[in-house]
């Protein structure tokens, strides 16, 4: 039986960094899965957390999400950004919570613009928390290799924050 | 004075796992890209909110509830 589900690398931060790379991602898999388990300092329950793609910094990523915390959902469009913006824990929420996140990047070495899912929570033992769900695309039209995580500013990922690229195979 | 923020690059081709220290251009970037997406944030959102005042504001001229709206468009 085909191993369609391959772990490719990961790391869990043993101390606090500004942000987390995969480099050099190999071209032989049909999909990208992205897992990341975050926190970070930012003084707020929801931390949040920003994606680059090929290190690409120009206005590029567009996204539609709905956000919802529990009493109120809203969805919001962002076209043309520097980054993907999702959401993970800051430095308020329970300690040692994590806020957690998938993305399924289907085709990514393909020559079309890439579109792919995102899924993101950020958890707290107390009633504020918040899901959401996104759709985003990027004007790339080259393979993706390289997939970064960023923070705003001078934050950084907490230590224990831990992050898993898995590469999908269709057979 | 505060340590130097530190990147993780992971070699997916070698398995080889760096630490490194940001440059000064790097935080800078980080910065300049943090304020670029808020202002785009706050920008969509000031926009969200026009177009629900304006549908409410739309709601009340015609005298029909959202549930109502619902009900015709369903």
């Amino acid at each position: 039986m085909a191993t369609t589900y391959t772990l490719i690398n990961s790391n869990t931060l043993s101390s606090s960094a500004a942000s987390v790379t995969f480099s050099s991602i190999p071209a032989t898999y049909d999909d990208l899965v992205l897992q990341a388990s975050i926190r970070n300092n930012r003084s707020s329950v929801m931390g949040g957390c920003r994606v680059r793609f090929n290190n690409l910094s120009t206005s590029i990523y567009s996204y539609t999400y709905v956000d919802s915390d529990g009493s109120s959902a809203t969805s919001t469009r962002s076209s043309a950004t520097t980054e993907f913006e999702f959401v993970g824990n800051g430095n308020t929420s329970t300690a040692d919570t994590f806020g957690s996140l998938e993305l399924y990047l289907p085709n990514y070495t393909g020559s079309a613009k890439k579109c792919f899912s995102t899924f993101a929570v950020s958890e707290n033992n107390a009633t504020n928390a918040n899901i959401r769900a996104e759709a985003d695309l990027m004007d790339i039209t080259s393979a993706i290799n390289q997939i970064t995580f960023l923070l705003p500013g001078a934050s950084t990922y907490s230590i224990g924050s831990s992050f898993w690229l898995y590469g999908i195979k269709n057979s | 004075m505060a340590d130097t923020p530190t990147k993780v690059i992971v070699d997916c081709s070698t398995g080889i796992t760096e630490v490194l220290p940001l440059t000064a251009a790097e935080i800078a970037d980080l910065e300049t890209a943090r304020l670029a997406a808020e202002d785009q944030r706050v920008a969509a959102e000031a926009e969200a909110a026009a177009r629900a005042e304006a549908r409410a504001e739309l709601l009340d001229r015609l005298g029909i509830t959202e549930e109502e709206v619902q009900l015709l468009l369903g």
